[in-house]
Parts: structure tokens; C-alpha cells; sequence
């Protein structure tokens, strides 16, 4: 009975309160040694992979690679004349350069295993300079952010997650919204859009930036539904996220100018 | 000596729990991460219906805060469910352990969905909604795996020489 009224106590802490985040840092180590171990299937099989490949694959990869390297660079020509560009118009503007964001490339070694939050668990931790609330990318778009940072994991949260929200941008004309995780993998919802807003399928909302938790300009989603009833206040925008959530192995984390002042 | 036996037999206990925990958390592929059974929740309560003199409700507290720490959950939320289960168990035990296998299974089932019970119960305070009785289903599969389970860590038990 006693333990049972504990147990409910320290539900009612933890899920009102931050009082007991400290303590979660000190013992979510011990959550590491069991990521490493159910990780050993995955890196023996991704060992296998490297090894045990032939000559003519490895050829072919290479060829792709050495193709896709080559657009890549045609892009980032084009990039350093347009940086440029945008850094005099911002100049003639007024307003503020766009920084470079540092990045450091960190491994996923552990999913959630509860359906209903949506976290990943990374190979990188405080010791490695990850600090809570820092914003985490794959290689398409914006992934979610870090909610709890150990020794040598941290644990991110997906914008996927019934609990997340993040403010975003229609990259076609800035009109800016807030987009909800819905607990679904593969659905965002836009909240509090007016009917009346310019907004269609296809368009590609970004990151804005605005509460200062995300830094500016990361693909998030692609807007895949918007269905306006007169009868509602709202219309319902169902946005498909960008990046590939249940898929990537590799993230980057991203380094803004200023360390998240957070708690 | 039997003594001596019994105190270091008593550690292998562990061993089939620290299994559990890591097949509590080993990656599933999204479709099935509902049907996941609750390894810890089945290898207790079996412990309990065999060594239950070998358990504190105290250690299964700390185990579920374990549970919970590798899991990611809030603290407490498999702490409730692992004690209240466990204080059923040790309640029911004498009864239970003499029981049919497929009896025990419906026994498990309703042990787990009390567990899993506790667990939404959490869930909806966390803002989460879980729609339908997706939630049921971790009592079905442990329900299911019960008498393999039995069998295997009855196997484990007499190898073991565990009370």
C-alpha cells in the first residue's frame, strides 16, 4: 500500500514537475549498457554488410556516390554565390547575418520501446557537449529535440510525439503556424489555422525559428491534407514530416550560436 | 552447505529479469510495437508463484524504477504496476500455482491488462490518449507466452537448483 502511494507520488513529481530531472541524469546511465546490447544485432549486421560485399557492389555504390557528390557540388556552387547574395541583402535590410549552424553526427542506438512516445536513445551525451533542448536532423528534415542528456546518451524526443509542438513557417509565403505531433509517425497537425489562411497541399513548412528552440530554416514537414469546413472555427491541416523518422540511422545534431537557456 | 547453496542460488533470480529488461526495450518494428509482451511483469510473477519467499514488494518497486529509467518513462509508472500485480500475486499464489496451465495463462492475461490498466491510467494523466484497446494487447501476447515461459524458466529453476 505505502509503496503503491510512493509509486503514484513520484508519477504526480515527474509528470508536474522537473524536481526530479537531476536524478534521472545521474541514473539513466543505467539505461545505457541495455541500448548497447539490444544495438549489437544491428551493428554485427551492419558489420556484416561492409564486409561481406563484392567488388562489383562496392564499384556501383561508388559510381552513385561519386554522381550524387558531383549535383551536390554543382548546388553548393550555386549556394556560395546566393549566400552571398542573401548576406548584402540582409545587410541592406538591416537585420541580422544567418549564422552557420556547427553540427555533430551521432548514431541511434535505441528506440522508445513504448508505443505511445515517440523517442529515440543517441551514442552522445553530455560528453560530447549535448545539452537539453538541442535541436536533432537527418539528412531531410528536422527530427525533434533532446529531452534528457546522460553521460554518453541522450534521449531526443520526435516531433511525432502526442506531447510536441513546434513553431514552423509555409516556405512558399512565411505564413507561420504551429505544427502538433498527432502520436502518428507520419502525420503533423497544424494547429489554430484559419480557414481563410494560404495554405494548400505540397507546400513545405520549415522551421521559424520563432521560440527560440529550433534554429530557422529546417524542412519539417509537407503539408499533405487541408480540409476546410465552414462549421469549424479551424481548418484541419495534416502535414507529413519531412525528415525520416522510423528510418534514419544517422542524425545531426545542431549546435546553435547560443546554448537553449534551459533548466 | 545447502545454506550456501541457496544464498548464491538466490542471485541467479536476477538472471531471468535482467532478460526481461532487455527484451523490454529491444527494438520492434513498428507494427508489432504494440503487441510487445511485458517480459518483466511475466518473469516476476512467475519468481512469485515459485520463490515467493525470495521477493520484497521493496525490490520490485526498485525494479520497475529501473524499468522505467531504461524505458524512458515517468518514474513510477511500472513501479505501480509491478507492486500492485505483485501484491495479488503474493496474495493468490497458493491458489494460483496449483491451477492448469491455461488457467494461469487467463490469470496472467488479467494480471497484465491490470498492469497495463495502471499504465494508461499514466498515459492519459501525460496527455496521451490511446485509442481503442491497443493497450489490452501486451495481456493477450503474455497471456499466450505464459505456459512457453513456464516451461523455459521452470527448466532454468531445477538446472539452477532455485528453491
Amino acid at each position: 500500500m505505502i509503496l503503491s502511494a510512493v509509486a503514484v507520488g513520484l508519477i504526480l513529481v515527474n509528470l508536474y514537475t522537473d524536481w526530479l530531472n537531476p536524478v534521472r541524469e545521474q541514473l539513466g546511465s543505467v539505461a545505457a549498457p541495455f541500448n548497447w546490447v539490444t544495438n549489437v544485432p544491428t551493428v554485427i549486421s551492419e558489420w556484416g554488410q561492409d564486409t561481406f560485399v563484392s567488388r562489383t557492389e562496392l564499384k556501383a555504390e561508388n559510381d552513385a556516390l561519386q554522381s550524387e557528390i558531383l549535383i551536390h557540388r554543382r548546388k553548393l556552387q550555386q549556394m556560395a554565390a546566393l549566400a552571398a547574395e542573401n548576406v548584402r541583402l540582409r545587410q541592406l535590410l538591416g537585420s541580422s547575418d544567418m549564422l552557420q549552424d556547427n553540427v555533430l553526427v551521432a548514431e541511434l542506438i535505441g528506440v522508445s520501446p513504448d508505443p505511445m512516445r515517440h523517442a529515440l536513445v543517441i551514442n552522445k551525451g553530455r560528453r560530447d557537449g549535448v545539452y537539453m533542448g538541442q535541436a536533432v536532423l537527418d539528412a531531410f528534415g528536422l527530427m525533434g529535440q533532446v529531452i534528457e542528456v546522460n553521460q554518453g546518451t541522450a534521449r531526443v524526443l520526435l516531433i511525432t510525439d502526442a506531447s510536441h509542438a513546434l513553431p514552423v513557417q509555409v516556405n512558399r509565403n512565411g505564413v507561420r503556424a504551429v505544427a502538433e505531433g498527432s502520436g502518428d509517425l507520419n502525420r503533423l497537425h497544424l494547429r489554430h489555422v484559419s480557414n481563410t489562411t494560404d495554405i494548400r497541399p505540397g507546400d513545405v513548412l520549415v522551421s521559424s525559428g520563432l521560440g527560440q528552440r529550433f534554429p530557422v530554416g529546417y524542412p519539417v514537414a509537407e503539408v499533405e491534407r487541408v480540409v476546410r469546413d465552414p462549421g469549424m472555427p479551424f481548418a484541419t491541416v495534416i502535414a507529413k514530416p519531412k525528415a525520416r523518422l522510423d528510418r534514419s540511422r544517422h542524425l545531426l545534431l545542431v549546435f546553435g550560436n547560443e546554448e537553449a537557456g534551459l533548466d | 552447505m545447502i545454506d550456501l547453496l541457496r544464498g548464491h542460488n538466490r542471485w541467479m533470480l536476477l538472471l531471468p529479469i535482467l532478460l526481461g529488461l532487455l527484451l523490454s526495450v529491444y527494438p520492434l518494428p513498428l507494427e508489432l510495437r504494440w503487441w510487445r509482451p511485458a517480459w518483466v511483469l511475466l518473469i516476476v510473477i512467475y519468481w512469485l508463484f515459485t520463490a515467493p519467499e525470495d521477493f520484497s514488494l521493496t525490490f520490485v518497486f526498485g525494479l520497475g524504477l529501473v524499468q522505467d529509467l531504461i524505458t524512458g518513462s515517468p518514474l513510477g509508472q511500472h513501479s505501480l504496476g509491478l507492486v500492485i500485480v505483485s501484491y495479488i500475486c503474493l496474495q493468490s499464489y497458493q491458489r494460483v500455482r496449483n491451477y492448469a496451465r491455461w488457467q494461469q495463462a487467463l490469470w496472467v492475461f488479467v494480471l497484465v491488462g491490470i498492469s497495463q490498466v495502471i499504465g494508461n491510467w499514466v498515459y492519459s494523466m501525460s496527455g496521451l490518449t490511446v485509442s481503442g484497446m491497443q493497450f489490452l494487447y501486451p495481456a493477450l501476447t503474455s497471456a499466450l507466452l505464459w505456459p512457453l515461459m513456464f516451461r523455459i524458466l521452470e527448466i532454468f529453476r531445477t538446472a539452477n537448483r532455485i528453491s
